[in-house]
């Protein structure tokens, strides 16, 4: 496993064949009992239901995610020298996924630096870093390779200011690549956002465009308290228009409308957004409009930014690529009806990931939510007053 | 040189360092009263007599803080009686712009380090966690999760050598939190960083109610250190000018850029775990006993007289400051502490987030509505 794992990761520094560019063709398909006919773009896909998105036209672009969240590292290290980047391979390799590429170069051995492997004492000597003045930047090398740290991260990371009144703060970053799409084995794909979500104290970030990727690490960075910063692995390679300049993004905290719409809001965040994008495009096509708010931070969750999108909507459905239950999904709808029940012309819904652990590489397209699992759930916002069958039995198939 | 030759250079002394005998006389074989064999220097005579007066003040708040919890004024208390020699060695052997890493034990060690022992106890009193300023005491919050300060420390020492100060920092952990992950992350994070630290392992031979011998296998925890490459000794825990002389050596090694030492003190817990705990249910009063008699406090009693150092005005002295120190404590304890439910919110970010906001309101609105 342990060769595997390396060999992956080694792989991983290169965009794997799959990996959808940042706006893929709207190509979806299903077949719906309850669907009208889909005008031409939609048929024509019929024939690859369920099949992995094709990769885009290569469009032409400045900067990657990876080499944006690069160009973040390396101007937060230019200008606090207070700021520090250590983990795995960060130094000398320039991270797995290329992310720390030149640092060590540039601002030597002191700034940025390999530790042993041992990622609960990664977190813990930041917290001793950040008490003692520095701001460090760690990364996890994976997602499932964080969890040797959770209890530095709950205990102490999410606590301390908590435990001193604020007299001690632990102003510091943890990178995290996760979520899958990318064609991992086990242990390489996990969504492990909600973990963090749940624990008070954390302020949990996942970017999905690589201008946000930019600016919401040096906000991150600059924070005065903890952030969970998690970068999907399938956006690293994702390509954009961007040079680090002038800020136009929005405040951290905020969350931002990707894409106008009136008859429905698309709630998504990180993996999920470009899906969302691409199946809001798909809906076009058939002349439904959808509107697509990226939350940009899950914590602070913008509570103002979605309602006002839902209210004037009148329907919701919320994107993520982690599992369902008791996911941060879950905590969306449930926020979503206890504010705007009124406005609501149908139950909010979740496209989510299945319940399951992650599955292997060549099962994988069939986990993740798609352009046409997330039209289905549109068709199942009551556009046409009928009840939505599925939840009628209001408990499980049996 | 060879593997083993580094090797025996780290390991520790193959019987714990002591330089006073239990009945009080210097130590045999030797009976030295200066440097010890291995190296180890005599403390100045002036610091164990004042090394005397804290360890009589430190008892004597742990018995106030017993009785406070019989009471019902703190919510529990884990006393460290038995080990004063380390709770106050430890202290002195740190200079006050060092950093010190205390678990839930210390209390003891953070009165001594002159930090209000109010303050010190409002953890266990409820009323917040912290109670003291960490910042300006460089003391951090007493650590619960087992180990998961010793990786503190380490980054702390790497933050004080990367700003230039030539301070240390002492990360206090107990046998069973030798056994957490976090400790030989620790050790092998400051060995490999060479890092300004000191890991100091008070023995006091159980973890709850597990004893040693189901903790580890190890000839001596401090033997835990030499596979890290990490020098290491292991002392006499109730031996106050032993763990005195042992902790000098060791924070000036790391102060004095040698990276990491670990030591083990030997020594006993004589209380129960905490007030909630029962020991009877797995140890024998025979062995209490037995530790009772090989009390740190009256040991140092007896060598300071025996040297002429300490008479009898002198212990009495010592009693007095303490009992006035411990009815001032008593005192302050028995006023019902101010809380505020609000600053629950107050603390959680920098700037509370809108849904804090909400449910801020929340609770103002349920504390203000009528009683029923
Ligand atoms: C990670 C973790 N696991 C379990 C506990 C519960 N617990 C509290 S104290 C203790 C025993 C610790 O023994 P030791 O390290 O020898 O310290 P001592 O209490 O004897 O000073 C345990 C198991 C804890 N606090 N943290
Ligand atoms: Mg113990």
């Amino acid at each position: 496993m342990t060769a595997m794992s390396d060999s992956m990761s080694e792989s991983m520094s290169a965009p794997p064949a799959t990996t959808p560019g940042p706006k893929p063709r709207p190509e979806p398909s299903r077949s719906t009992p309850t669907r009208q006919p889909r005008p031409e773009p939609v048929a024509k896909a019929k024939a690859k239901s369920k099949s992995k998105p094709e990769p885009s036209a290569p469009v032409p672009a400045s900067m990657s995610m990876a080499q944006a969240l690069n160009a973040a590292l390396r101007d937060a290290l230019r200008e606090d020298e207070r700021v520090l980047v250590f983990g795995e391979d960060v130094g000398p390799l320039g991270g797995v996924f290329r992310v720390t590429d030149g640092l060590t170069r540039e601002f030597g051995e002191e700034r940025c630096f390999d530790t042993p492997l041992a990622e609960s004492g990664i977190v813990g000597l930041a917290v001793g870093m950040a008490m003692g003045g520095f701001r460090p930047v760690v990364e996890m090398q994976f997602d499932a390779f964080a969890y040797p740290a959770f209890e530095q991260i709950v205990s102490h990371v999410a606590k301390t200011r908590n435990r001193t009144r604020g007299l001690l703060s632990l102003p510091m970053v943890i990178r995290i690549p996760f979520a899958g799409g990318i064609g991992g084995v086990e242990h390489h794909c996990d969504s492990s956002e909600a973990y963090y979500a749940h624990t008070p104290g954390l302020k949990v970030v996942t970017p999905a465009t690589v201008e946000d990727a930019y600016w919401l690490l040096r906000d991150a960075i600059a924070d005065p308290d903890p952030v969970i910063f998690m970068e999907p692995k399938r956006l690293y390679w994702a390509k954009e228009e961007f040079t680090p300049g002038e800020r136009r993004a929005p405040g951290f905290g905020r969350a931002a409308v990707r894409r106008a719409g009136g008859d429905a809001t698309l709630v998504a965040y990180g993996p999920g957004v470009p899906v969302a994008l691409q199946a809001a495009e798909a809906a076009a096509a058939e002349g439904r409009s959808l509107e697509v708010v990226d939350l940009r931070t899950i914590v602070p969750f913008d509570d103002e930014s979605v309602m006002a999108s839902v209210r004037r909507t009148g329907r919701c459905v919320v994107v993520q690529e982690a599992q369902g239950f008791a996911g941060v999904g879950a905590e969306i709808a449930a926020r979503v009806q206890e504010r705007c029940f009124h406005s609501l012309a149908a139950p909010v819904l979740r496209v989510t990931g299945f319940d399951i652990p992650y599955p292997p590489p060549k099962l994988e397209h069939a986990h993740l939510p798609d352009v046409d699992r997330i039209l289905d759930a549109v068709d199942r916002l009551q556009f046409d007053d009928r009840p939505d069958v599925l939840h009628l039995s209001g408990g499980a198939a049996s | 040189m060879s593997h083993r030759q580094v090797a025996d250079g780290l390991l520790p002394e193959p019987v714990p360092v002591r330089f006073v005998a239990e009945d009080g006389t210097a130590a045999p074989p030797a009976g030295y009263q200066g440097d010890h064999p291995a190296g180890y220097g005599a403390p100045a005579d002036d610091l164990l007599v004042e090394a005397y007066r804290h360890m009589v003040l430190g008892r004597r708040f742990d018995r106030q803080a017993t009785a406070l919890t019989k009471q019902g004024r703190l919510a529990v208390y884990p006393s460290s009686r038995g080990q004063e020699a380390c709770q106050i060695a430890g202290v002195l052997a740190l200079r006050a712009d060092d950093w010190l890493f205390p678990t839930y034990r210390d209390c003891v060690a953070l009165v001594a380090r002159g930090l209000d022992p109010v303050e010190v106890l409002t953890l266990l009193r409820g009323d917040w966690h912290c109670g003291y300023d960490p910042a300006a005491t460089r003391v951090a919050p007493q650590c619960t999760p087992l180990a998961t300060q010793t990786i503190h420390a380490v980054g702390m020492a790497e933050a004080l050598r990367r700003r230039g100060e030539d301070a240390v920092a002492m990360a206090f952990v107990g046998d069973g939190g030798t056994s957490e992950g976090d400790f030989h992350e620790a050790l092998n994070y400051a060995a490999v960083l060479r890092s300004p630290v000191v890991f100091f392992v008070q023995n006091n031979k159980y973890a709850i109610s597990v004893p040693l011998a189901r903790q580890s296998a190890a000839p001596a925890l401090a033997y835990k250190g030499v596979g890290y490459g990490i020098r290491s000794e292991q002392v006499d825990g109730n031996d106050l000018v032993a763990v005195l002389s042992v902790l000098t050596e060791a924070v000036r090694h790391a102060r004095e850029g040698g990276g990491p030492f670990l030591v083990e003190a030997h020594t006993y817990r004589i209380e129960s775990h905490t007030n909630a705990d029962d020991a009877t249910r797995y140890r024998d009063a025979g062995e209490v006993a037995r530790w009772e008699a090989a009390d740190p406090l009256a040991r140092l009693e007896t060598y300071l007289r025996g040297r002429g150092l300490l008479d009898t005005a002198g212990v009495e002295a010592a009693h007095e400051a303490a009992e006035e120190y411990a009815a001032r404590v008593r005192d302050r304890m028995n006023a019902e502490p101010e809380t505020d439910p609000f600053e629950l919110f107050d603390h959680v970010f920098a700037a509370p987030t809108p849904q804090l906001r909400e449910q801020r309101a929340l609770l103002a609105a349920e504390l203000s509505a009528p009683e029923e």
